[in-house]
């Protein structure tokens, strides 16, 4: 029995999704519109020693199966995590997150200047490119800081 | 050119250009032929940040194509100084027009607008983003004077915020062109600028200094350095001297070199320039005129067609 199921005890119903980078586990979350509001178990186990990650975050959340198309963005933050639906205290599906085409309104401009970023009603629009991100509005585009700019 | 806005050069390809090139020439060739053509329709001049020649170009082109114009006045004049968005103007502004022309201080303005209205959009700037109309006619002054294929081309100033740069890069990646980006350091083309590059596979290079690749370039397309880029004045005049043209500078040039300026220049290109062959930048300016008339003229006609294939023609 690995580490942090010690420190969380298995859910019945819902989705663990494992193998996320340390301390992104929050971004998770609020990518997902999770906050707790909902009324749903949720787990999160931060920075727990990992074989692949160094350290990974684990997050649990009962009583809701998440679809592919709503955890494929979390791909963005977390690369490596895989996606368990569990049924009945069982692993019934075990998937791997994949990079999405685009992300709509989970991603801040960086550019300040970007029409989005100027109280227009418009939501935030991301071609998925080969090394990161790119606005569909301004064509900036974002790399490595992409978790800074969560923005749900 | 089937399209329906024209927001990017990156949208155009090289038959959509060499189409609105070739309705430029007609119009140059026989203006009275044009002259009322859209009779009785209405341009809308939308202008969020000043601007002198681009809206007065687009002014005279629909006027010369027969319809009215609208102007929005001054931003300081108009309601969006009350706080209405630009999604709610140009959606208001759409019921009192045929088309909309746009400029807009924030990059992506044009895109938004055009998600908002089914009245053809014309990016006429958007920030440091694009200008495309600006495009189409520097191309028409290259295709006239040298023809679009086997060019050097040197892009010479603020190619981190110049949107006229931006677009003229993006739209010859379409014919055969070389380009050389010539710039400080510090006013390189953006990442997402050369990330498009790169993606075409164009031959492209960046200097920072002119001096080596003049003597190859067809066409040296100067920009205005602003002051306001530099928190350091002194820093200013020392980097804006260096990308200066004059009679002394061009003595290594070809003798049929083509030196083109998107207007306004300041003090980048010596009056003493005016004079000789290799001036084009006054020519550039007057090509706005049949360049924007065949524009308005194809997205009109876009418009008005009934909703179908895209048909080549």
């Amino acid at each position: 029995m690995s580490d942090h199921e010690l420190r969380v005890s298995k859910i019945r119903n819902g989705t663990v999704i494992d193998h996320v980078e340390g301390g992104q586990a929050l971004n998770v979350l609020a990518i997902l519109g999770i906050d707790g509001s909902e009324g749903l178990g949720v787990s999160v186990v931060m920075n727990v020693p990992s074989d692949r990650l160094g350290r990974k975050d684990v997050v649990k959340v009962e009583d809701r199966e998440l679809s592919q198309s709503e955890v494929d963005v979390l791909s963005l933050i977390a690369p490596e995590a895989t996606i368990n639906i569990i049924r009945e205290f069982e692993v019934a599906e075990k998937n791997r997150v994949t990079r999405p085409d685009s992300v709509t309104g989970v991603l801040s401009c960086p550019n300040r200047n970007c029409i989005t970023n100027a109280g227009e009603p418009v939501e935030t629009r991301f071609d998925v490119v080969a090394d990161g991100v790119r606005c569909d509005y301004c064509s900036t585009i974002l790399r490595t800081d992409i978790a800074e700019h969560i923005d749900v | 050119m089937r399209q329906d806005h024209l927001i990017t050069a990156k949208q155009l390809s090289r038959d959509d250009i060499e189409a609105v090139l070739d309705r430029a020439r007609a119009v140059a060739d026989d203006p009275a032929a044009y002259a009322d053509r859209h009779a009785g329709r209405v341009l809308a001049l939308c202008f969020f940040e000043p601007s002198t020649r681009t809206r007065m170009s687009f002014d005279s082109a629909a006027k010369r194509l027969g319809m009215n114009t609208i102007d929005m006045g001054d931003v300081d004049s108009s309601s969006v100084s009350k706080g209405e968005s630009l999604a709610d103007t140009v959606r208001v502004i759409e019921g009192y027009a045929d088309a909309l022309v746009l400029r807009h201080p924030s990059e992506g303005a044009a895109t938004l607008a055009a998600e908002h209205v089914e009245t053809p959009v014309v990016n006429a700037g958007d920030g440091a983003g694009q200008h495309p109309s600006q495009t189409l006619l520097d191309l028409h002054t290259i295709r006239e004077n040298h023809g679009l294929d086997d060019l050097t081309v040197g892009i010479m100033g603020d190619l981190k915020y110049g949107r006229t740069v931006h677009s003229l890069a993006a739209a010859l990646t379409e014919f055969d062109a070389n380009q050389h980006f010539i710039s400080p350091e510090s006013l390189r083309l953006p990442r997402s600028v050369r990330f498009d590059l790169h993606e075409t596979g164009a031959q492209i290079r960046e200097h920072t200094d002119l001096d080596g690749v003049l003597p190859d370039l067809d066409v040296l397309y100067v920009t205005r350095i602003q002051k306001e880029r530099f928190p350091d004045e002194n820093e200013y005049h020392r980097v804006a001297g260096e990308y200066r043209i004059d009679a002394e500078t061009l003595e290594d040039a070809a003798e049929d070199l083509s030196v083109m300026h998107p207007l306004p220049r300041v003090d980048e290109i010596a009056p003493e320039i005016d004079g000789t062959d290799h001036a084009r930048y006054f020519e550039q300016a007057h090509n706005g005129i049949p360049v924007r008339m065949a524009l308005l003229d194809t997205l009109i006609e876009n418009a008005e067609a009934p909703e179908g294939p895209e048909v080549d023609r």
